[in-house]
């Protein structure tokens, strides 16, 4: 049996952090892909992307200095950075489908291991559905990565075969970041960027349950 | 002479009609034009169908006028949220209608009626539940270039009720940062647009340069108090 540790939800940030590159507009989804944003490699120009309407969003303020009208998808307060600016949502949205975002950070449900995502909605009866932008964010920017931990609660894989769960998107994750490994998804299925030390090729086909090539 | 400044809320919204659709901007703590939607509560039109992002919150906005029982059906991408408790109890009762919408698509269908678009190709949510009619028949797809489209519709107002930061007579409006939102589409959106300001400028104060939504776009305004933030922002003068 190999030892190894699971990256944190910090070391998962981080390795999200060191692949965006200087100059990129990126969109951080709601939850832990916000985490991203306190690891960007130092030295790099980054302009983050918030569907509400601004681009070049900084950090949140400090206390007592929240605006209300200055808020991010989540509805948390942030600030502007200097070169930042407000527009329309159909001029936000129209920037995120007409492909001028370059990446776009969402969690995630489940992901197929052709690229399709679910993240919206578990499909459970009576559960209200509410969707947001979900749909936007999964199909509209050039790449799409998302992040999450490979296996739910009970152990199960959350990058599977076909999704079970309701679609977000068809084939629109590039890649998927999790605590175990990175991985990218392709027409012919799962490719290996990088694993956590210790975890062996065949023991992440294990626990996947799906050919990983590379 | 134009003067589209209306002297009250009540003056704003007189007329409006049973039936009509009526387009709400905001999104979060951003943007809501609050006041207005009291008004619209004390106005009394019913069998509105209601569109902004979200379903409310609390009691009081969008949740007093759901709760009121004269919404009959609400257009929105996200109406979950930790204390949009009237909806969810309209909803599961079965009293208030949804017509679930991705974001996007919701602000492009706005922008599409306003801009005389007769329906859109969009590749958000194809292949998805909510590439579906209410009555679960397949919205109508195409491929284009090799690439997968749902035929989307746009979403005509009667009216639009939103909320900008300064305006003239001429209906002239500047927004907040990021209050701007939903306001610019539903303004080109709806037959007639009412939007509150916290400041009622002369005419050629506003730089011609900086007007975000030109007055073609707008019925009437009316000017309201700045509601203090709990922090930052405008406070309360002590």
């Amino acid at each position: 049996m190999s030892h190894y540790t699971k990256r944190s939800k910090q070391e998962l940030a981080r390795r999200v952090a060191q692949d965006i590159f200087d100059g990129a507009y990126v969109n951080l989804g709601i939850g832990q892909p916000t985490l991203v944003a306190n690891y960007l490699p130092e030295g790099i120009e980054v302009v983050l992307h918030s569907e509400n309407g601004i681009l070049g969003m900084g950090p949140a303020p400090a206390a007592g200095e929240e605006d209300y009208d200055l808020i991010n998808a989540g509805k948390q307060p942030v600030t502007m950075l200097s070169g930042g600016a407000f527009f329309h949502h159909a001029d936000s949205f129209a920037m995120m489908r007409g492909g001028h975002i370059d990446i776009s950070v969402l969690g995630a449900f489940q992901v197929s291991e052709r690229g399709d995502l679910a993240n919206w909605s578990t499909g459970e009866a009576g559960a209200i559905p509410a969707v947001g932008g979900a749909m936007d964010l999964a199909v509209g920017a050039r790449q799409t990565w998302v992040m999450m931990d490979l296996l739910t609660k009970q152990g199960e894989s959350k990058v599977v075969k076909a999704c079970t769960y309701p679609l977000t998107g068809i084939g629109c994750v590039k890649r998927i970041y999790t605590d175990l490994a990175t991985l990218a998804c392709t027409a012919e299925g799962l490719e290996l960027i990088d694993k956590v030390d210790g975890l062996s090729h065949a023991e992440l086909e294990q626990l996947i349950g799906l050919p990983v090539r590379g | 002479m134009i003067n589209k400044i209306a002297s009250s809320i009540a003056q704003s919204l007189s007329g409006i009609r049973d039936g009509s659709t009526v387009l709400i901007g905001g999104f979060g703590t951003a943007g809501i034009p609050n006041e207005l939607i009291e008004g619209l509560i004390e106005q009394g039109a019913r069998d509105l169908t209601i569109v902004n992002n979200n379903a409310g919150n609390g009691d009081t906005g969008l949740a007093g006028l759901l709760k009121s029982g004269r919404v009959r059906k609400i257009i929105c991408s996200f109406p979950r949220q930790t204390d949009s408790h009237v909806f969810d109890e309209l909803y599961r009762s079965g009293r208030i209608e949804l017509e679930l919408v991705p974001q996007g698509n919701l602000a492009e269908r706005l922008r599409a009626a306003g801009a005389g678009i007769g329906a859109f190709f969009t590749p958000t949510g194809f292949g998805t539940e909510l590439a579906r009619h209410a009555d679960g028949s397949p919205k109508e797809t195409r491929r284009i270039d090799g690439k997968d489209f749902v035929l989307e519709y746009p979403i005509h107002g009667d009216v639009a009720l939103i909320k900008a930061e300064a305006g003239d007579r001429w209906g002239n409006l500047t927004y907040r940062k990021a209050a701007r939102n939903f306001g610019p589409v539903m303004a080109m959106a709806a037959q007639r647009t009412i939007a509150s300001v916290h400041e009622v400028v002369e005419l050629g104060r506003l730089d011609p340069e900086s007007i975000v939504t030109p007055g073609i776009f707008v019925s009437s305004i009316v000017r309201i108090d700045r509601v203090a933030t709990e922090a930052g922002g405008f406070k309360k003068s002590p």
